[in-house]
């Protein structure tokens, strides 16, 4: 049965939306993803349409222009093998809604929220706007709570905090799933019984890498706990639009609704915001960088600020969007718009990938926003924000005097560069590097830092105070 | 508002399309739909009207109805501004979300200022009295740090006829009626103004005085002066915010008005728990008592981002009529200028450089004409200072926002993506900024602070050109091998660094410094300078230099020793002396 027809079954108390359920029949034109339709009334802006082709498989659609007689439609399944003559087009009179129930954890839809496990539609009255709505700033509760990853490049220098959103900026091939994997895996609050409810948004991603999270998950024991939104790779373009926007829809249900922590994983963005292009280009709209529309931004925005805490839910959201850098150039609009919106980002690096470190994170380029509120005393320890702060200091050190000893040779360096080198490499192999299965706590990445640290002698140290040296800065100096 | 002035035709977004059936203005603040989402008239031709529209326009139709006011978008200016939050248009959030809960729905109407909380008035004019426009009637204590005087409006003059009595007040009661001719005009505690026109003013002057903002590399390398325009570009997360954020803290501005424009929900959120609790250390009161927010976040409608910063300077301009200096934060003028161009591209306009309309330098320059030095209408002296983040894509400097928003300012704080990365905060480049107003204000530095202060400065900004220079040598060859006297400046300018101009907003006595602070600490850096140089030339190693106890209470200084225990830093200068000199001293 089609989801369109529950929808509207659901609906039945709202009288003046079935008033405004209108079929037509025939089309004007077909543009890439997108269709005009003319002689019709009382179009509304962003509703949500129907669309049958000759042999009544439905679609789904929403208007982007609504004018007087016509409206223009984007179509989400594609407007492949639809004729002028013999389409059926309806409307609907309100926006995409999609089911959300607790139900719906375990099970895997398609973009808009069709099961395609081939389970049951989920049993549900709760039916909600796909779009959302801005949440108000005044309701907003500032997120603070340390989320430990088990990763020291993370916990130790860009703290992940619950209701955060912080995007992994990646490339092609680099380990960005098998990190993610592991996020999920081994995300907790530190001294709270929280299990994650994970929300999985996959756009244009191949079938085997949706299948190496199915799995991870499952080996992990959490697969009950995941819901899973699939637009893959062969799915239409225009549907990984919607993916993000169900995806969300559900988590907002379980986090302000049901008062869960939830963790978005959305993958791959850059699949998305090309979509977008298409439909910008298919409408003739005034381009902007790299052909992506004006829009971008906003439009970006409207997903990731759809992550964080309200105050009348004790639930939360983080978003963990994963996109990856168009020929690994930071500053491509995607990458560079979503570091704008977003409470930082993690960079993964393709030099240290190619050195065999996993997970190879750019400790420099990396950062997170909400890391201040998140790390201290009583929340992590005391000399948390001082040892990283110290860390960056110093890694940034390293890469001026590798590149002096690119242009001298390694020998003509004086002795404390010397000990810069030593810590550079200790950082990358050391405190960086670590296993899939290795759970570090956040001790344990605190003390490594230090151990970091202690390479290099305390007159290099000046982001520390004299105490925290006294306690934790042991400089090794002939030792090694 | 209930008269009908046209029907809608086409809807794209926030730009909806209508035909008029009345009269209707350029500007005109209107009502579409059943709903009556709010808009505003942004193009007239024939019968066809364009409208943007400041709320989300789902499900909107054509063929619904257009209604009309008459009067163009204004907000209300009058007792209950301070320590609100308001979206873009003035509608005030915490009222909303008591409608609507953590979510913003349409068509919620709330006015801007509260109707029914009393205020207790007192006159200061009687009957009889002949006052002008932007004339003070009478006062309001709004916080204990902000008095509101009641203005006669712009363009309302003549004869006293009615006073009200001290006593207490609603916003909306008739406290004086004033009499011009045959006209009689009716005052309020509140009066409306159209956003988008500048309030009128005297005179316009020249200003002499920096806003002083406790942080050390703008207070010190790059002054802002009352009145100034600062312009604010970075890559993302280079610290913009953070720069806005400590400027709307710490600085001495009487009122702080902070426009967060297309930004994230959090930092809004993050100031309305931050600021209350904060104590802002001239008045001794909450920070939240001086400051009025404006928020309307990257999800917020796109034209109401639009109109959020002309909301927030009139307000501003409102507060500079009763003689107050205003610090004026907008973060981000990009994107306000990104809602522009998509605006602009919805109504089919003609793009110029990378899609911004054509008239894009002529919106920025208009905005921060509206900042300045002034003579106000009460002639007393009033000032709006304008902070303007700027979010260039991809971090470069060469794109349209950033290229004609230089045009306009006379500050540049320019955000350096290397000095970010190593988390040297604020990461405010020495060698790309500016600042015009150095000459203006270093008579008062020299005053309140220090005598020696353009001296000291200038010393020290050669000393960073010269390390930049040296710099270059030392990625070719290393530092070992320049003579001791030039690694002394790559020490001296490291330490200046490190210590002056590296400032953590999150530690409790860096944060802010006092101008006696930050003076003291700039003559202590140049005086080790100096005398180092001087026992160098003399014996002395650098080695030996380095291991001193001066050197290390350098190092210390900006976390040690808080804004009230200046003379501990007078202490390290006398040490100095003496611990430097021994060191020259032959040692046979
Ligand atoms: N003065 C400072 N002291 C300590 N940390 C700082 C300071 N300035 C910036 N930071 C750090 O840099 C991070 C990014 O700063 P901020 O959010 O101001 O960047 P931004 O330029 O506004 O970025 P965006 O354009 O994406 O909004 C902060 O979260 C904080 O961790
Ligand atoms: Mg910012």
């Amino acid at each position: 049965m089609s989801q369109i027809k529950k929808i509207n079954e659901m609906n039945k108390y709202d009288q003046a939306e079935l008033l405004k359920y209108r079929e037509y029949i025939g089309i004007q034109e077909v543009a890439g993803p997108l269709i005009c339709i003319e002689n019709i009334h009382n179009v509304g802006y962003n509703e949500l349409v129907e669309i049958r082709d000759e042999r009544g498989e439905p679609r789904i659609g929403q208007v982007l222009e609504a004018n007087q007689s016509a409206a223009v439609i984007q179509v989400f399944e594609g407007t492949t093998g639809l004729s002028l003559t013999g389409t059926a087009v309806r409307f609907h009179g309100a926006p995409l809604r999609i089911p959300v129930t607790q139900e719906m954890l375990g099970r895997i839809f398609d973009g808009l929220g069709r099961p395609i496990d081939g389970g049951p539609e989920p049993l549900t009255n709760e039916f909600w706007d796909a779009n959302g709505e801005s949440i108000n700033p005044t309701a907003r509760t500032y997120p603070t709570t340390f989320i430990q990853t088990g990763i020291s490049a993370i916990d130790g220098m860009n703290t992940l905090v619950n209701g955060q959103k912080l995007p992994l900026f990646s490339g092609p091939g680099l380990s960005h799933d098998r990190l993610t994997a592991q996020i999920v895996r081994q995300a907790k609050i530190v001294g709270r019984e929280v299990s994650f409810a994970i929300v999985f948004a996959a756009m244009g991603i191949k079938h085997d890498i949706a299948q190496y999270f199915i799995d991870n998950f499952r080996d992990a024991g959490v697969l009950e706990n995941v819901v899973m939104f699939l637009s893959l790779a062969d799915a239409p373009s225009v549907e990984r639009l919607i993916t993000p926007r169900s995806a969300l829809t559900m988590a907002e249900y379980l986090a302000f609704h049901e008062n869960m922590q939830v963790l978005v994983v959305m993958t791959d963005m850059t699949n998305y915001c090309e979509a977008l292009r298409e439909i910008s280009i298919a409408r003739g709209e005034i381009p902007s960088r790299k052909s992506y529309p004006g829009y971008l931004y906003s439009d970006l925005a409207s997903l990731y600020e759809r992550a964080g805490m309200v105050d009348n839910s004790t639930g939360s959201i983080t978003q963990v969007p994963i996109l990856s850098m168009p020929n690994d150039d930071i500053s491509h609009p995607i990458p560079d718009l979503t570091g704008y919106i977003t409470e930082g980002q993690i960079v993964l690096d393709r030099e240290l990938f190619q050195q065999g470190i996993y997970p190879p994170i750019a400790l420099l380029p990396s950062l997170s926003r909400l890391m201040k509120d998140g790390i201290g005393e009583g929340l992590t320890r005391a000399d948390h924000a001082h040892l990283a702060s110290q860390l960056f200091a110093a890694y940034a050190r390293v890469k001026e005097v590798r590149a002096l000893a690119s242009v001298i040779g390694e020998e003509e360096l004086s002795a404390v560069d010397h000990s810069y080198l030593k810590f550079g490499l200790a950082m990358e192999n050391k405190f960086i590097a670590q296993k899939e299965t290795d759970d570090r706590s956040i001790y344990e990445t605190l003390d490594l830092g230090w151990k970091m640290l202690s390479l290099l002698p305390r007159e290099e140290l000046q982001r520390i105070t004299e105490e925290e040296a006294q306690q934790y800065h042991h400089y090794q100096n002939e030792n090694e | 508002m209930a008269i009908v002035i046209g029907k809608v035709t086409r809807v794209l977004g926030p730009v909806v399309h209508a035909i008029a059936n009345a009269k209707v203005q350029m500007l005109e603040f209107v009502e579409v739909g059943t709903e009556r989402l709010i808009g505003e008239v942004v193009r007239l031709h024939g019968n066809q009207i364009i409208i943007q529209v400041y709320e989300d326009t789902t499900g909107l139709t054509p063929g619904v109805e257009v209604y009309g006011s008459g009067m163009p978008l204004s907000v209300e200016l009058g007792p209950g501004l301070i320590g609100t939050i308001y979206d873009g248009v003035q509608r005030p959030l915490t009222e909303i979300k008591k409608v609507s809960d953590q979510y913003i729905h349409r068509g919620i109407k709330a006015p801007a200022l509260d109707r029914n909380k009393k205020w207790s008035f007192e006159p200061v004019v009687s009957p009889g009295t002949i006052v002008n426009s932007g004339q003070i009637i009478g006062t309001v204590k709004e916080t204990v740090s902000i008095t509101q005087k009641i203005l006669v409006p712009p363009n309302i003059s003549g004869k006293v006829i009615s006073i009200a009595p001290p006593g207490e007040y609603r916003i909306e009661d008739k406290i004086c009626v004033i009499e011009n001719g045959q006209v009689r005009r009716t005052l309020s505690l509140f009066q409306r103004w159209p956003v988008r026109q500048p309030r009128p003013i005297k005179n316009r002057l020249s200003t002499s005085q920096p806003i002083i903002t406790g942080q050390r590399v703008i207070d010190t390398l790059f002054p802002i002066a009352k009145g100034g325009t600062v312009a604010i570009p970075g890559g993302f997360g280079t610290g913009k915010t953070m720069v806005e954020h400590q400027i709307a803290k710490w600085s001495d501005a009487d009122v702080v008005v902070y426009i967060g424009c297309g930004e994230r929900g959090n930092e809004m959120t993050d100031v309305l728990t931050e600021f209350p609790q904060l104590i802002d250390p001239r008045t001794g009161q909450p920070l939240m008592e001086r400051t009025v927010l404006i928020a309307n976040t990257s999800n917020m409608p796109v034209a109401a981002r639009e109109a959020s910063i002309y909301t927030g300077i009139t307000i501003a301009e409102y507060f500079r009529d009763m003689g107050y200096h205003v610090a004026v934060m907008a973060d981000s003028t990009s994107r306000w200028a990104e809602a522009l161009r998509e605006l602009s591209g919805r109504m089919e306009e003609m793009p110029a450089e990378e899609g911004f309309p054509a008239y894009l330098p002529t919106r920025l320059a208009e905005f921060y004409e509206r900042a300045g030095y002034f003579e106000t209408l009460n002639q007393e002296n009033g000032s709006v200072t304008i902070v303007g983040a700027i979010s260039p894509p991809g971090g470069d400097f060469s794109e349209p926002v950033t290229q004609h928003t230089k045009r306009f300012v006379r500050n540049f704080l320019a955000l350096d993506r290397d000095l970010a990365n190593a988390r040297h905060y604020p990461a405010i480049s020495w060698l790309d900024s500016y600042s015009d107003y150095v000459e203006m204000v270093t008579a008062w530095w020299q005053e309140k602070a220090d005598p020696d202060w353009a001296e000291l400065r200038q010393e020290m900004l050669d000393l960073l050109q010269k390390e930049a220079k040296l710099q270059q040598v030392v990625k070719l060859v290393g530092a070992d091998v320049l003579p001791e006297s030039q690694r002394l400046i790559l020490e001296v300018c490291t330490l200046f660094k490190n210590v002056f101009l590296q400032q953590s907003a999150y530690d409790q006595i860096d944060t802010y410094s006092t101008v006696q602070k930050q003076a003291k600490m700039l003559r202590i850096i140049v005086s080790f300078y100096r005398i180092s140089a001087d026992v160098l030339r003399h014996g002395a190693t650098l080695y030996k230099v380095k291991r001193t106890k001066t050197f290390r209470a350098i190092k210390n200084m900006k976390y040690e020793i808080s804004n009230d225990e200046i003379d501990k830093l007078d202490q390290i200068l006398a040490n100095m002396t003496q611990e430097l000199a021994s060191l020259s001293r032959p040692n046979f």
